[in-house]
């Protein structure tokens, strides 16, 4: 059948091309150009200027990824995001994937306890980081439950622990979006297995390993990736918590780093590179993941 | 999806800029500085500053219907500065803003958001003659005005007279002048249980915390010096490893926290002293019984001798003003004796024009708690107007912040190792 100018262009179903053009455009006006700007500002010496303002932005290739890259403060800003996912990332499914298959069981309260690991995911990290300065300072209740172990100098002004309070914090915090997901994963899984397992002589713990963990494995890549997508976008925790990054550094992340380089000290170009550096880190990262969790999915 | 938010944020604001077209070249910016007609203004948003700021508008436009001024609090941000600079990306910044930092200033000059305020023929002389020998301090490096010297918080240490009492501490003298009368007399409020901290200056990381902790110091210890002076670093001198070294003992001996504290640890009670200028008097009235005194020197320097910082807001005119001759007016009308008058009864914050205690002397009769910051405001000191200043001011920042701090070095190797990246970052400019 000979195909007509306008169907070659828009397709054998133009209603269909038109229902998600609205959305390319959203994801290329909202995603695809900044990202591409961002490529552009960090091979160029970028400054923000006022509309009309004669101002020299001259191609500097690679000097701006130099500067980044011989910054120790960036350096152990992603060395420090690292820990961070190190810590997170499988505290996150350990935790998600046990809550949610407890809380899938015939447990009383059990909605109670759904609530009340999801109102920590939609409070605002801003509202919730006061409790966690009152829990964690050195007088505070974890402190005093601890006694004489309790850390000295104190959790959030500890260097080595500074970093792993804020990766507990956002795991505490995102775990009831993360055991929602779960939830969902596991009413897919076919109660028929389970009795199988049982009258195999399968114990609970062996009917978890063999039957829950795989039947919800599409679900842990899923998990597994949010997870390290915004861990590796973390900003808010060691802004507010730890004061800036602190203490010297211990809990900076890139993008609290894109933050003053880019907005507070006007170096949008240094921002930039760091940016493009962290995705790309983030889909490495996320190509190794799904390569590893994700096998069974291909 | 906060790494596209992160970008997002930075390019959008690159964007515009990007695609902003002409808003003028010198002979636009000649017929702007003649062109009268309605403005818009912005201000602080503390009660105090939009109280009077309400009034400087009515008494305004009152005067001038063809010249009307709109006026609203500052957008709110993580910063006054960060909104300020999307606003000058944008194009959309009003005409004044009454609460410019002096530290943002070459950054806001750098993205050509501001206009000198030596283009109006009368600029510099009314920046001088209002402000006497202060103003020089806000001269950008091209030698001109890009900002209004308005207000300043000369920065001094307030005490608790009550804790200090609990103490044993005499309340209407208290030793705080010397490094060792301060740390002595932290000794005892720490140890008779006052309060939990002598005094507690933010410990985070932010560039500008170090305003409240190091260079009020620095400033007394050295009679007045910047930050950076004649295209250098000064801090790594004898004078700034005494200071350092001061509050490291201070940290290292629990009289300040290395925490952060959610809340004002003065008014709480969690310090017995705070170091902060005369804006924060609103907050604490009602709650603590306070006195105040410079803040000390190591040698223990008389009062009438001893600078500090000014933690002064100025006034800023933006290029995207297109009724300029409005808005130098009006920044006229704001800052004349009168309204620096009502703006010194509304906010208890010194008007930076010479003789502020003999100009206004009925309200210094008046208020007598306050005439100790009109004498400081003589004698402030304001951060360095160079090019990368913000930068300047992290780098200092880190470096203090692990040292003294967190006491992960030598506060003298760290403030050398500062000066060298900070003296690079002058030389740069």
């Amino acid at each position: 059948m000979k195909r007509g100018p306008l169907t070659r262009v828009l397709g054998e179903h133009p209603v269909g091309t038109a229902f998600v053009t609205p959305y390319v455009v959203f994801i290329a006006a909202v995603f695809a150009y900044p990202l591409v700007f961002a490529v552009y500002m960090s091979f160029h010496d970028y400054f923000f200027a006022a509309p009309g303002a004669i101002v020299d932005r001259p191609f500097v290739g690679f000097a701006n990824y130099a500067t980044v890259l011989s910054d120790p403060a960036v350096r152990r800003a992603f060395g420090n995001v690292l820990i961070f996912l190190v810590i997170n990332v499988p505290l996150t499914v350990v935790l998600s994937l046990g809550l949610s298959t407890a809380l899938n069981s015939a447990i009383r309260w059990r909605t109670f306890f759904r609530v009340s690991y999801y109102v920590p995911y939609v409070t605002a990290s801003v509202a919730v980081v006061g409790v966690w300065l009152f829990l964690f300072n050195s007088n505070g209740l974890v402190n005093s439950v601890l006694g004489p172990l309790a850390p000295d100098p104190s959790w959030l002004v500890n260097s080595h622990l500074a970093m792993p309070t804020v990766a507990i914090f956002v795991t505490w915090k995102q775990l009831g979006f993360f055991i929602l997901l779960y939830l969902a994963a596991l009413q897919n899984v076919s109660a028929d297995l389970y009795e199988a397992a049982s009258m195999d002589g399968a114990s609970r713990w062996k009917s978890f390993l063999n039957v829950t963990v795989p039947g919800v494995r599409p679900a842990t890549t899923l998990v597994v990736l949010l997870a390290t997508v915004t861990g590796a976008n973390l900003f808010t925790e060691p802004y507010l918590l730890t004061g800036g990054g602190g203490p010297d550094g211990a809990s900076a992340s890139p993008v609290l780093i894109m933050y003053q380089r880019g907005i507070e000290q006007g170096n949008p170009d240094v921002a930039s590179a760091i940016g493009v550096l962290l995705v790309i880190g983030v889909l490495i990262l996320a190509l190794v993941e799904r390569r590893f969790v994700g096998r069974e999915d291909r | 999806m906060k790494v596209q938010a992160g970008l997002l944020a930075v390019v959008l604001v690159g964007s515009l800029a990007a695609c902003g077209s002409g808003g003028g070249g010198a002979g636009d910016a000649d017929a702007a500085a003649k062109a009268r007609g309605p403005i818009t203004i912005w201000y602080s948003n503390n009660a105090e500053e939009v109280a009077w700021g309400k009034q400087m508008v009515a008494a305004w436009n009152a005067a001038h219907a063809d010249q009307k001024v709109t006026a609203q609090e500052i957008p709110t941000g993580k910063s006054s500065e960060e909104v300020i600079g999307a606003a000058i990306t944008a194009g959309n910044a009003p005409c004044l803003i009454f609460n410019t930092s002096p530290a943002s200033v070459s950054q806001f000059q750098k993205q050509g958001g501001l206009v000198p305020l030596d283009s109006f023929p009368d600029g510099k002389q009314y920046i001088e003659d209002r402000s006497g020998d202060v103003a020089q301090q806000y001269k950008s490096a091209d030698g001109k005005y890009y900002q209004l010297p308005w207000k300043s918080n000369p920065v001094m240490i307030f005490y608790n007279k009550k804790a200090f009492a609990k103490a044993g501490i005499d309340t209407t003298n208290p030793p705080l002048k010397t490094y060792d009368e301060f740390l002595a007399t932290s000794r005892k409020v720490v140890a008779s249980k006052a309060a939990k901290v002598a005094i507690y200056p933010a410990p985070s990381n932010e560039f500008y915390q170090s305003w409240f902790d190091f260079y009020p110091l620095y400033a007394a210890e050295t009679g007045g010096k910047q930050l950076v002076a004649d295209g250098k670093s000064t801090f790594a001198s004898d004078e700034g490893k005494k200071v350092a070294g001061f509050w490291q003992t201070m940290y290292k001996d629990k009289l300040a926290s290395p925490e952060k504290y959610t809340g004002d640890a003065f008014v709480d009670g969690t310090a017995a002293m705070a170091v902060v200028g005369p804006w924060a008097i609103a907050t604490y009235k009602g709650k603590v019984d306070w006195g105040v005194v410079p803040v000390p020197t190591s040698t223990g320097k008389p009062a009438n001798e001893i600078h500090t910082f000014s933690d002064a807001k100025n006034v800023g005119m933006y290029s995207s003003c297109k009724n300029r001759g409005t808005a130098w007016d009006v920044l006229k009308f704001a800052t004349s004796q009168d309204q620096d008058g009502k703006f010194l009864a509304a906010s208890g914050q010194m008007p930076l024009r010479k003789d502020v205690a003999t100009t206004y002397a009925d309200y210094f009769t008046k208020n007598p708690d306050y005439k100790v910051f009109a004498d400081q405001a003589s004698r402030t000191v304001e951060v360095p107007n160079v090019p990368n200043s913000i930068t300047i001011w992290q780098t200092f920042r880190d470096a203090y912040s692990k040292s003294v701090i967190f006491g992960q070095e030598d506060p003298g190797s760290a403030l050398d190792g500062a000066a060298q990246k900070v003296d690079q970052l002058v030389k740069q400019s």
